[in-house]
């Protein structure tokens, strides 16, 4: 199981968070997602026989929020 | 494309503003045909990056409140009412704006930290050449440099040098320390004056500066009770208010009035007001060396109205200090603490060591002195023979057992300084009484202050609860005018009051430092620790962690909660108060589209600039102490 955290720009409205958790978390091979609105990051839980950290920074760009820097564990 | 669109979301807000502008004044000059094709082309400006990211949302089948609006839109043009439809869609971009630039204003404190972090390091390489290296090459051992005005780059234990250094991003303490051989340094600080060299201990995200940073950024995102009702009601808010639209157009036929409920389906200032205000007071709290971890303790700290102390290193600096040398001869009392300080030299007990370091600090040499027939008896004293005097030190029973008689003059003095919450330590050199010497834990300069604050502001009970003796206890709580004591407690009898408290119906916040004291601190309601610089059990464990181990870092958190929790009632007040007026002006038929709008963006930005008054929120008593501070540096420059 691998660690991601995506920087993302800042997020305003605070339905953005269930927008990007409920996309994550329905992505096969992601085991958990969790979006931290305050400090506009995203942090997830994955399979990388699955899916893989650039795999998934395309599924958040395509939502709309562009990933600044990202960092996999 | 897509990316190029959001990338100028702003231009094109700008834009579609100016051509509303000029739409208003050719129906000003009677142009209705040109009104009506400039504000067509202003609502295709600001719909398009809206009904992008409704596309992108609806692709991964989530529904958003820019679909709500794509649609209410869409729904206006198609009745002609393009002057509602063109607003609508700019104030919700400009509304979007706005919110960036002001959210970003609460989120600022941690910003801040975040900003202070190193980005490179000076190696000292093994043929004394240094080289400058990206934070990320250093590695556990490698020896750095760190030159004045440079930041500390990691953690690390001092090994060559001293310097004065700033550790205001780990404790919020801005007086820079002074440091030397063997003591620790921590990321994030600066090196105010002197030069150091230091072997490298904890990196990256294991330094205390990242894990401060990652604690704070967990907290200002974990969920309030408040915050996670108005989750709840939001869920069911905006699916209802759409569905009456539904049943609205379905029942009167009227495209006009579905449209409006549509927008004011989005309940902005109802999903960002209880989480803005914990944002600002989490960070505020962070920037001032008080770590509150999350939304929910903050709500219980601000409801504390009884606090427990633990004695020692938390009401008291938890360094002895010799007090007072009083001696009944002739002997200077200068070579008395000499003789004394050389036979303590072979004592374990911290009394001992104490006085050992206050010869040192009076800059004698032990060395010179020398020692024979050392022996140390426990829990008692020591007897030495030192440059051929005969030195027992020790208490009362140790006089008794080498026969060493305690004139009622002495006893009087002894039972006195013990009162006054000292220890005594008893002198004899040749079989005589010369010395009595004080040791006292002496109470933090900033305790009494801090304790009075915090009644001020609603605490009715302080207890101190201590391992330590009667007298010394009574002694510290009349000092500081605790309410109530209870002394020579074990560490399982602390955790019993504490529970016994919370039994009786008080909300319990207990303060404490180290081991010992981890099981009451896990009973109480709230549980604070000193973090001496973070250690990583306290730092973990407590809800609250002072990160400069002052009472005035308590004192200011429990005001800034109560401040924070007040916050948000105003901020959640304000948001229902605008759904009801929404919902009333609505269906009075008062309250158009634009009109809508205007109020829902209007309400998010009132939330977000209540919150900001508590980013620059301080204490009454910080600011007193502030005052005084200030005067005092006045008075040396004149």
């Amino acid at each position: 199981m691998s660690k991601g955290i995506f920087q993302l720009g800042p997020l305003t409205c605070p339905s953005c968070i269930k927008k990007i958790e409920t996309t994550l978390n329905k992505t096969e091979g992601v085991e958990s997602a969790k979006v931290m609105f305050n400090s506009s990051k995203v942090k997830t839980e994955f399979d990388e026989s699955q899916v893989n950290a650039s795999q998934l920074e395309e599924t958040i760009k395509k939502l709309g929020y562009p990933v600044l820097s990202s960092k996999v564990l | 494309m897509t990316e190029r669109i959001h990338h100028h979301k702003n231009h094109m807000t700008l834009l579609s503003g100016l051509i509303i502008a000029a739409a208003f004044i050719a129906k000003a000059f009677k142009m209705a045909e040109w009104s009506n094709v400039l504000l067509i082309a202003a609502t295709v400006i600001a719909v398009i990056p809206i009904a992008i990211k409704a596309w992108q949302a609806i692709r991964m089948r989530v529904f958003s409140i820019e679909l709500l609006v794509t649609m209410a839109v869409i729904g206006a043009v198609f009745i002609h009412e393009y002057t509602e439809s063109a607003v609508v869609t700019f104030l919700f971009l400009f509304g979007d704006y706005l919110e960036v630039r002001t959210l970003q204003k609460t989120r600022s404190s941690l910003k801040e930290l975040v900003d202070m972090a190193p980005q490179e390091a000076t190696l000292l390489r093994e043929d004394g050449t240094r080289q400058n290296i990206s934070i990320d090459d250093v590695q556990e051992g490698h020896r750095l440099v760190v030159l004045p005005g440079g930041k500390i780059p990691v953690d690390g234990v001092i090994v060559q040098g001293h310097a004065s250094i700033n550790e205001a991003a780990i404790t919020g303490e801005s007086r820079p320390i002074n440091k030397a051989n063997d003591d620790h340094v921590y990321s994030g600080s600066i090196l105010d004056t002197g030069y150091i060299e230091i072997i490298v201990e904890k990196v990256g995200d294991d330094t205390t500066f990242s894990k401060i940073i990652e604690l704070v950024e967990e907290a200002q995102d974990s969920k309030s009770k408040a915050e996670r009702f108005l989750d709840r009601f939001s869920n069911y808010y905006t699916p209802a208010v759409t569905l009456l639209s539904v049943l609205v157009y379905i029942m009167t036929r009227d495209v006009h009035l579905a449209i409006t409920f549509l927008v004011i389906a989005c309940p902005g200032a109802l999903v960002i007001g209880a989480p803005v205000s914990n944002v600002a007071g989490i960070g505020n709290g962070a920037k001032n060396g008080v770590l509150i971890k999350g939304g929910d303790i903050m709500g219980n700290f601000a409801k504390v109205d009884t606090l427990v102390f633990d004695k020692t290193g938390t009401l008291t600096k938890g360094k002895p200090e010799v007090t007072d040398l009083h001696t009944f001869t002739f002997m200077p009392t200068d070579k008395i603490l000499g003789l004394v300080a050389k036979a303590e030299t072979i004592s374990e007990h911290h009394l001992g060591q104490t006085i050992v370091k206050e010869a040192e600090r009076k800059g004698m040499d032990l060395n010179s002195y020398t020692i024979s027939e050392s022996e140390a008896i426990k829990g008692h004293g020591i007897t030495a023979t030192v440059d051929g005097y005969s030195i027992v030190a020790g208490n009362r029973k140790l006089m008794n057992t080498e026969r060493i008689e305690i004139s009622s003059d002495a006893t009087q003095y002894a039972v006195n300084r013990e009162k006054a919450g000292n220890t005594s330590i008893f002198i004899a050199i040749d079989n005589h009484l010369v010395a009595i010497i004080s040791i006292a834990d002496q109470v933090r300069d900033d305790a009494k202050v801090a304790l009075e604050d915090m009644r001020e502001n609603g605490i009715k009970r302080i207890v101190m609860l201590t391992g330590d003796n009667r007298h010394t206890a009574r002694a510290v709580a009349k000092q500081l005018g605790i309410d109530e004591f209870h002394a020579e407690l074990l560490p399982n009898e602390k955790v019993e009051y504490v529970k016994k408290l919370k039994e009786q119906g008080a909300i319990v916040a207990m303060a404490g430092d180290g081991i010992n004291d981890a099981p009451a601190i896990a009973t109480a309601d709230i549980g604070l620790a000193m973090g001496e610089g973070g250690t990583d059990v306290s730092m973990e464990t407590a809800d609250v962690v002072l990160m400069a181990d002052k009472l005035s870092q308590y004192a200011h958190a429990y005001s800034l909660s109560k401040a924070t929790i007040r916050n948000m009632h105003q901020n959640i007040t304000i948001a229902l108060a605008v759904v009801v007026i929404l919902i009333l002006g609505v269906l009075a038929g008062q309250l158009h589209l634009a009109g809508g709008m205007f109020i829902h963006e209007g309400s998010v930005l009132v939330v977000i600039l209540n919150a900001m008054r508590l980013i620059g929120f301080k204490t009454k008593a910080s600011q007193k102490l502030n005052k005084q501070n200030h005067k005092v540096r006045e008075s040396y420059v004149s």
